[in-house]
């Protein structure tokens, strides 16, 4: 419990820190019109959010209070949608074993949700409206109860519209009944998450209209002319043959990124350099918690090597890292050793067009130098093909092919996992699907595009290892249950095998059973599949259990395998958690009966 | 690039002056009108997908030519060869083999909206491929300088749906002297039928300042060919068994992230001669058109431009018959907008 208290001086001191040079930093237009609000919660008058390190509740009795409050992050004054006023919400501690209520009052003009992310309870406590419940209607309050089961870091956002990409995320801190076995002299939750002063319906709306809208690093005629010079023209023509071809971007790396984006860390701009406070020598737990909706983060420390003990709510194995990816839902626990007064937390933005930012610090006021980012790469045929891109092994293609042509012959699944052959579902052959992998690949040893021989020691799926490698169901899978990943980018649709959600029909896990998962990525965007209720117990590329997560990020042309324990009865939301993939139909129910 | 498909059926042959010619229009309009003809034969019923291997083959050899592409020699899918470029053929497009597997295999007969704890009423979990989306792209607006003359064009494409399923509004015309010369209007429905393109089917309306106006029933595709062409072929079905066919092709080239450099062609044929519009038979015109855009921001992007405009057979006879040239130089400034 003490281990908690240091969180408070780290919270920054408003008055001094934002607004300096009339720059908004995230925090509170003081005096705001209530003219601008559209809110019909006439009743409180400061409707002002509170950005920077979230304050804590804890106990078993909680009273969360949604509503609109008026937020700064770029000099404009927006709406916000924020859980007791706050960006982040308040950070939630339990304690593994109690009985929790939470008492959701929703003071919007629209109903509103609570999903707690990678906590394991009754369905009908998941918050997802239209899934588990109907939602919190306006003015209404609706009462969550149920047991925590659990220990580690986790968090909670709204799972209605896009209430969560307009401020609706916390943390939740759950400590282990026998006590925090992971020693540390200080724990800091450092949340990403983004911002856009926009409508977030407007920024679907653009996506749908145009789809590389907010991309502003496509291939020139000046990048052609550039490689003509130094590569030569043969080699430049053939760099971007099949991509033109395939009418695929190399650089859509990111749908949405920093020209309507501001990046944030515990609800704080760049400029405004949220800043957590250590006293030299001692160990800092660092509690990431992604919370972007459409951002994967690549974090690191200058200076620093980080240890991950602890992922998805899981005790790992520890593993040191200079830098790690986490997309959104995802969560990565990590010790640091901090010996210098100052060092710069940059967490870049998967696009490469900005980045979040704050200070590890002795104290308030320090900066040390922010790198520069990385040059955005463009993806690789590896993205494209899994296996084939990029190996030797294109002459295999050939008999792939005239496999296709014969109709009824069946693909072997009995190939070593590297070798995997997909079946693809009939409904991949129509307008939802823009291209498909017949070559997945399979190793989790990669950090993903824009990661690879960065010259950093980078973390990744093959790395994190729950501690042990002990899984509580040892039962082998008695089923195989196989969806692919898909999507139209030019359309900017997404779904699961083809089928957006309105099309598909709910995944049925036989109850009791324990079975296997196999996510096959036909797309080139790494997509964070999060799977509610159950854990998602990740497989290495033998088939052997790896780690206990509860979301997963599938590389494009990527082929992942996890074993579920279907012993939650109820319907249950499994979707991507990139907001704006999740909205266009990439979702799925499940249902455990 | 932008991938906004918001190319337009041509209109009517204009019927007032040109002056100049450009070679070059003619070779490309050939190519483009063997394109056209070995693409609408493939074009099959809207429950149908067409297989866009057939669209790929054909645009494969036609794009090498446009675009000097150095080796592929992709003939079909048949022909595969082992290097990378082929495999994209078994990536994108096709029809689904006989195993291939169902997607709804694993429901256990359950749906969204019924079984067991299912939430009562009406479902209330609707994702955006439930939403309609609307947008209007008014891809030229344009003041036309001759040598003798300025006008002004629109072109317009505003559509109203679902991700698969809209309804597409074309619409264009040239205005002079204040005085809407000649307009066609188009209402379509669209429905997708590969990755890449959509069928449209509707009516067209054209009206004319000098002449009768004339309905037609129109049967095209529009989408974005490999190499990313955006093209739109559109045949049309008139009264008196008149027939037409216009093809529209654009391209862009990105010198920076927001200066872009559009090269559009479009041309027209007719199935049969019209007196009172004064066309000919077969392809009656084209206009080759480069133009040069700022995107100050996606929505919103003047541009100039220069386009080379050209009448063929006896539409151009008719033309000089009456007087005027069969080839004219277009010296273009316009707004290219759209939300």
């Amino acid at each position: 419990m003490k281990r908690f208290s240091p969180n408070t001086p780290a919270i920054p001191d408003p008055s001094r820190r934002r607004f300096m040079q009339g720059l908004a930093a995230g925090g509170v237009m003081l005096g705001m019109s209530p003219l601008l609000s559209k809110s019909g919660w006439a009743g409180e008058k400061n409707s002002a959010t509170h950005t920077g390190m979230a304050p804590v509740l804890s106990g078993t009795e909680f009273d969360l209070t949604i509503a609109e409050t008026m937020v700064n992050y770029t000099g404009s004054p927006r709406m916000a949608t924020t859980i007791n006023g706050s960006i982040p919400a308040p950070i939630l501690r339990w304690r593994e074993g109690d009985t929790i209520t939470i008492r959701v009052h929703n003071k919007l003009s629209t109903s509103t949700s609570i999903h707690w992310h990678g906590i394991i309870l009754p369905y009908q406590m998941d918050g997802v409206p239209g899934v588990s419940f109907k939602g919190i209607p306006a003015g209404e309050t609706f009462t969550y109860r149920f047991t925590v089961n659990q220990a580690g870091t986790y968090w909670y956002h709204s799972h209605t519209a896009f209430q969560e990409q307009t401020g609706m995320y916390g943390a939740i801190i759950i400590e282990p009944r026998e006590g925090e076995h992971i020693r540390a002299d200080r724990d800091l939750v450092v949340q990403l998450s983004d911002w856009t002063d926009e409508d977030p319906m407007d920024v679907f709306a653009k996506l749908k209209k145009q789809s590389d809208y907010y991309n502003f690093n496509q291939p020139t005629a000046m990048d052609f002319f550039h490689d003509v010079s130094t590569l030569g023209l043969g080699a430049a023509l053939s760099k971007r043959k099949m991509w033109n071809q395939m009418r695929m971007s190399p650089v859509d790396l990111a749908d949405i990124s920093a020209y309507t984006y501001t990046y944030l860390m515990n609800g704080t701009s760049p400029r405004g350099n949220w800043t957590g406070l250590f006293k030299p020598g001692e160990r800092v737990r660092l509690r990431f918690i992604s919370s972007g909706t459409q951002s994967f983060f690549d974090v690191r420390i200058p200076g620093l090597k980080m240890t991950v003990v602890h992922v998805d709510g899981q005790d790992v194995e520890p593993v040191t890292v200079d830098e790690f990816r986490c997309g959104p839902g995802e969560t990565y626990d990590v010790l640091v050793s901090p010996k210098d007064d100052a060092y710069t937390i940059f967490a870049q933005a998967l696009g490469r067009t900005g980045y979040a930012r704050g200070t590890l610090a002795v104290r308030e006021g320090l900066t040390a130098p922010v790198p520069q980012m990385d040059k955005p790469q463009w993806l690789t045929m590896t993205d494209m093909m899994g296996d084939m891109g990029g190996s030797d092994m294109a002459g295999m293609k050939g008999m792939d092919h005239s496999g296709h042509d014969m109709a009824g012959m069946n693909m072997d699944m009995n190939h070593k996992p590297n070798l995997v052959h997909a079946r693809h579902a009939r409904t991949e052959y129509g307008p939802s699907v823009d291209m498909r992998v017949d070559t997945p690949r399979t190793n989790l040893d990669d950090p993903g595009i824009g990661l690879r021989n960065n010259g950093r020691r980078v973390l990744t799926y093959a790395d994190i290892v729950t501690v042990g490698r002990k899984q509580e169901d040892t039962r082998e899978p008695g089923r195989e249950i196989e969806l692919h990943l898909t999507g139209n980018m030019e359309r900017y649709t997404w779904s699961l095998d083809g089928l957006e959600f309105g099309k598909s029909t709910p995944v049925h896990f036989p109850e009791g059973e324990r079975l296997r998962v196999i996510l096959h990525n036909d797309t080139m965007m790494t997509h964070p599949m999060h799977l509610h209720g159950m854990w998602s117990d990740l497989e290495d590329p033998n088939g052997d259990f790896l780690a206990r997560r509860h979301t997963i990020a599938v590389q494009p042309a990527q082929r992942i395998s996890f074993r579920v324990t279907a012993d939650a009865p109820g319907r249950w939301a499994w979707h991507c958690h990139l907001l704006y993939h999740m909205d266009a139909g990439m979702f799925r129910e499940v249902i455990v009966a | 690039m932008n991938h906004q498909h918001n190319t337009l059926p041509a209109k009517t042959p204009a019927n007032h002056g040109m002056r100049t010619m450009s070679k070059p229009v003619i070779l490309i309009s050939t190519v483009l009108l063997l394109l056209g003809m070995g693409t609408l034969p493939a074009w099959s019923a809207e429950d149908t997908p067409m297989e866009e291997m057939n669209m790929e083959g054909m645009d494969h050899s036609t794009m090498s030519d446009m675009d000097h592409n150095e080796t592929s020699k992709k003939g079909n899918s048949n022909a595969a060869t082992m290097d990378h470029g082929d495999m994209t053929s078994s990536m994108q497009g096709g029809s689904a083999p006989a195993d291939a597997r169902d997607p709804h295999a694993y429901s256990g007969g359950y749906s969204i909206e019924s079984g067991k704890y299912a939430l009562p009423g009406k479902r209330i979990l609707v994702l955006g491929d439930e939403h309609n989306f609307g947008s209007l792209v008014m891809d030229r607006f344009e003041s036309v300088r001759t040598s003798d003359n300025t006008s002004a064009t629109y072109d317009l494409q505003a559509w109203f749906g679902r991700d698969y399923d809209r309804l597409v509004l074309k619409s264009e015309g040239d205005v002079d002297n204040g005085t809407l010369e000649e307009a066609s209007t188009e209402v379509l429905w669209n429905h997708a039928i590969a990755a890449f393109w959509d069928s449209q089917f509707g009516l067209r309306f054209d009206t004319n300042n000098e002449g009768p106006e004339r309905n037609w029933l129109a049967l095209g595709v529009q989408g974005l060919a490999p190499y990313w062409f955006e093209l739109d072929i559109t045949a049309y079905l008139g009264e008196e068994s008149r027939s037409a066919l216009s093809i529209e092709a654009e391209y862009e080239i990105l010198f920076t992230q927001k200066l872009v450099l559009q090269p559009r062609l479009e041309a027209n044929f007719s199935g049969k001669k019209d007196l009172q519009l004064g066309t000919g038979a077969g392809l009656t015109d084209t206009a080759f058109g480069i133009r040069l855009r700022y995107e100050i921001r996606r929505e919103f992007a003047p541009y100039v431009g220069i386009e080379w405009a050209s009448l063929y057979g006896d539409t151009a006879d008719m033309a000089r018959a009456t007087g005027l040239e069969s080839n004219e130089t277009r010296v273009l400034a316009g707004l290219r907008f759209w939300f």
